[in-house]
């Protein structure tokens, strides 16, 4: 598995994709620090672009590189290799360099900046931890939707569906549902909700720390427990481990039905 | 020569009157009620080290109570410890520790009942249910002192620095934690409050109750249950304070209620989960303040008018301002936001295009606050926007229509 | 050597093998032939584990390869299309496939042969079909498998690397190799086979020497006789 990863990994490390997608969190980082000059306000920033670009940038690479790498993948699957070690292999070849271009592309201007000496190193290590797991996760559930499909196009269409409906469409159906059900108690369900899309809870994850001040003002004993304490912190964490898991247990699954 | 002698027995009169008592376990004088017992007005009465187990000393003359270090009075939870009842006294350098606690009596410390001209300065008070309460009284001085209990509620606890009705008073650089709240004023004019620094209490770190022409600076108010509430007062000046990590579901930076015509600049909010909550507040002035990092930076729940936000900076809040009515009466103008991403053609440092800072998402959470788990989400911003295009909920007119590109407060 | 039994494979609805039944001995090419869509490319699959039967039973030297994959270390294949990633260079890639098998391979001589040695540096991307197809066949030839599998291998070739390639088999042949090849170009079988092996509805319709088939028709044009096959079952 290794050797694949490996050749995956280097595979797209020389793609032209892999500099513009470093490039991008190169100059981003640059401009963000050294042009407004607000550590708060450029990570405040950067959370709203991780959060959107990390899962579309995560979901494009996975089936562009299925697809792409189709012929290559079948006279992988000709050697003596185990299938399963193969697309493990593609699929930690991906989600690292893609997880590799974001840490080092947004890594070096806040190095530059001085990060070490400032107060805002944690929550800036905590949105490039979250930014990796999108990147892990996204990478898994477009994998799963290439697998399950066999037209390029349809798989294409999708997986950027299932990015919009992860990126906007769930919230919009979440914030209409909370606005009809107003009367009932809904913290439990708002917080179940948010458990079950990645992005929400890696946006919870960071508002954890960014706007803890906020969301203490709740009133349920059930969100002061969350928010309030490190349990919080420790579910969502768990959880996006689990968002990393059952995508991947997934695609061992299918991989073993699977004819190619 | 008639004259010579009266002059003669008025300064022996006045150097016998002024003397000192000096109480300790193995002098004459063993009791702080002893003591005062026998003096007499201007008399000063030390205090050596050891501690006393007494309470309810009741003092109506006119003395200097002082304390040598490590000198402790200890009220062995049992009722209220000194209580003074006269006027032009002094009290300096003692420490005071377990006041009793009642739920019908305001056991203190160091209780003044109708006096006038006094100072109590460098005292320690742990484990009080009321630390200093003052009533009726003029023209008193409280300095330096340190005030502290470990009560769990609101009930069971009293205040730090306790005043009803009082007038000219000054408090400054003392600390107050663990009480109720850290400094309580109800019927108090012309008073004046700073360098306190008051944290970490159940309540407010400072209180004000029909309070006119008061003025608080330069303190310093954190990690209290909802901070600092100045409610049906008048004419208060606010300026140079501190409102930090004050966190909770009521918590407020400072709660503003039935108030008018108060001066609030340069002070700092600091995140705290409601920068100041602003409840039928009229005529008041914000300038020049600072609000970093809090949940919401104003918040304004109904019946505030003709206010003015002017010079502040609004920096990575949560949400900058909420409204609850779609009505407004109240003026911003030439603030710094953050979130503004408007720009500036004329380079005259404000930006061309108006800003708005209360969100169509701020109007949701209002009615629906679970919805807050949704914050800085894709699809908020984009509501967000298509509100700013054309507001239907938001007040339209409420804009800043000449926000600053750079802060005003750096 | 290989040996298939009650092989059944169905796409959804459409039925491609249909309870096979296949013995191949050790030694000798085998064409694999057969009208578009009879089911010679998944034969070749599910022999690769590529493709999972829905029943039935492969067994590659007497051991059932069901969730195997060990034993693809002694066959090469050789797939239809050759697309390779396409930021790899051609000697990346042939090292790669060397690093990631555990056996020796000899690629000198193959890179020589189909004058490889000028493309060695370039990224595969940049290669004609033709060339690629060069590459892909010295992937499959490097190794010394007993089994050798060619699926198309005629595609994109100039007169040249055909003459080549045709002698590679041959040699490989002389060793004593088992070779199985799909086509369609009937003049390549008629000059390398010994056996064909003819599919129709998923099943083998006729298994035998080119000489069988061309007696058992009365014709003596591969083409033609080929063709009366598949008229025969149509009739």
């Amino acid at each position: 598995m290794l050797k694949i990863l490996k050749y995956s990994f280097y595979d797209l490390m020389r793609s032209r994709w892999s500099y513009v997608y470093f490039l991008f969190y190169l100059i981003l980082g640059f401009v963000l620090l050294f042009l407004n000059n607000d550590v708060d306000k450029a990570v405040i920033t950067l959370m709203n672009i991780i959060i959107v670009l990390t899962p579309l940038i995560g979901t494009i690479f996975g089936v562009m590189y299925y697809y792409n790498s189709k012929e290559f993948t079948e006279l992988l699957l000709a050697q003596p290799i185990n299938r399963r070690k193969i697309f493990m292999g593609q699929y930690f070849g991906i989600s690292i360099s893609l997880t590799l271009s974001l840490v080092l592309g947004l890594g070096i201007p806040f190095v530059f900046y001085g990060l070490f000496k400032s107060a805002a190193i944690f929550n800036f290590s905590l949105l490039l931890v979250v930014g990796a797991f999108l990147n892990f996760i996204f990478v898994a559930l477009s994998y799963n939707i290439a697998l399950s499909t066999e037209n390029k196009i349809k798989g294409f269409g999708y997986a950027i569906l299932m990015w919009l409906f992860l990126a906007v469409i769930y919230d919009g159906v979440f914030l209409i549902s909370l606005i009809i059900f107003n009367s009932y108690p809904l913290d439990k369900f708002s917080l179940a909700a948010t458990m079950f899309n990645p992005i929400d809870l890696s946006r919870i994850l960071i508002l954890l720390k960014l706007d803890i001040s906020a969301l203490l003002g709740y009133t349920g004993a059930v969100f002061r427990k969350f928010f309030g304490t490190n349990i919080g912190m420790f579910i969502s964490m768990s959880l996006l481990v689990l968002w990393v898991v059952f995508p991947v247990l997934r695609m061992n699954l299918k991989l073993r039905k699977k004819d190619f | 020569m008639k004259c010579k002698i009266l002059i003669f027995f008025l300064f022996i009169s006045f150097t016998v009157s002024a003397k000192q008592i000096v109480v300790c376990k193995s002098c004459s004088v063993k009791t702080i009620k002893e003591a005062i017992k026998i003096a007499e007005d201007g008399d000063e009465v030390l205090i050596k080290k050891g501690v006393y187990k007494e309470q309810n000393i009741v003092i109506d003359k006119a003395i200097s109570l002082i304390g040598e270090k490590g000198a402790v009075i200890d009220g062995n939870n049992e009722g209220g410890i000194l209580i003074f009842q006269t006027n032009n006294f002094k009290i300096k350098g003692l420490k005071i520790v377990n006041v009793g606690l009642s739920y019908t009596i305001e056991y203190a410390a160091i209780k003044v009942i109708k006096g006038n001209d006094f100072i109590i300065e460098d005292c320690v008070m742990e484990n009080v249910f009321f630390g200093i309460l003052l009533e009726k009284s003029k023209r008193g001085i409280i300095r330096n002192n340190k005030i502290s209990s470990n009560r769990k509620n609101e009930a069971s606890s009293g205040n730090g620095i306790h005043i009803w009705s009082g007038e000219e008073m000054e408090v400054y650089k003392n600390e107050m934690f663990g009480l109720r709240d850290g400094i309580y004023f109800e019927f108090v004019k012309n008073s004046l409050v700073h360098d306190n620094v008051s944290h970490n209490n159940i309540r407010y770190g400072l209180h004000f109750m029909f309070s006119n022409n008061n003025t608080y600076h330069h303190n310093e108010f954190r990690n209290n249950g909802a901070g600092v509430a100045v409610m049906f007062s008048k004419f208060i000046i606010m300026h140079h304070n501190k409102f930090w990590l004050n966190w909770g579901a009521a918590s407020y930076g400072l709660l503003l209620k039935e108030i008018y015509d108060a001066e609030i600049y340069d002070n700092l909010f600091e995140q705290n989960t409601i920068g100041i909550n602003a409840e039928g507040s009229t005529r008041i002035n914000y300038k020049n303040n600072t609000f970093l990092r809090n949940g919401w930076a104003i918040k304004i729940s109904g019946a505030c008018y003709k206010n003015v936000f002017a010079k502040n900076d609004f920096m990575s809040n949560s949400l900058d301002l909420s409204y609850n009515s779609n009505i407004n009466d109240n003026k911003f103008d030439n603030n710094y936001w953050s979130e503004y991403t408007g720009y500036d053609l004329d380079k005259n440092g404000i930006g061309d295009v108006p800003y708005r800072p209360v969100k169509l998402f701020s109007y949701i959470v209002n009615k629906t606050p679970e919805a807050l788990v949704l914050l800085r989400s894709l699809f908020v911003d984009i509501i967000n926007f298509s509100e700013k295009v054309s507001p239907v909920f938001t007040p339209d007119d409420l804009m800043d229509n000449n926000p600053l590109m750079k802060r005003a407060n750096d | 050597m290989i040996e298939f039994k009650n092989l059944h494979k169905r796409f959804g609805k459409l039925i491609v093998l249909d309870g096979l039944d296949l013995e191949i001995n050790k030694g000798g090419i085998f064409a694999i032939l057969g009208p578009n869509g009879s089911g010679k490319t998944t034969l070749i699959k599910c022999l690769l584990g590529m493709v999972i039967p829905n029943k039935g039973e492969i067994f590659f030297e007497k051991k059932s390869i069901h969730r195997q994959w060990a034993y693809r270390n002694n066959l090469n294949y050789l797939p239809q299309i050759a697309n390779f990633p396409p930021n790899l260079t051609v000697i990346e890639l042939i090292n790669m496939v060397k690093n990631l098998r555990p056996k020796a391979a000899n690629s000198e001589d193959l890179i020589e042969l189909f004058g490889l040695k000028s493309f060695l540096d370039k990224k595969l991307g940049n290669l004609s079909g033709g060339t690629k197809q060069k590459v892909n066949i010295v992937l499959t030839f490097m190794f010394d498998s007993d089994l050798i599998v060619l699926d198309e291998p005629t595609n994109g070739l100039d007169p040249i690397a055909l003459i080549n390639l045709k002698e590679i088999i041959q040699k490989e042949k002389d060793k004593g190799k088992t070779i199985l090849i799909t086509t369609h170009i009937m003049s390549f079988v008629d000059e390398v086979a010994d056996e064909i092996v003819f599919l129709l509805d998923g099943k083998i319709y006729f298994k035998g020497t080119i000489e069988t088939l061309k007696k058992q028709t009365n014709n003596d044009n591969l083409e033609h006789a080929i063709a009366n096959l598949i008229a025969k079952q149509y009739a």
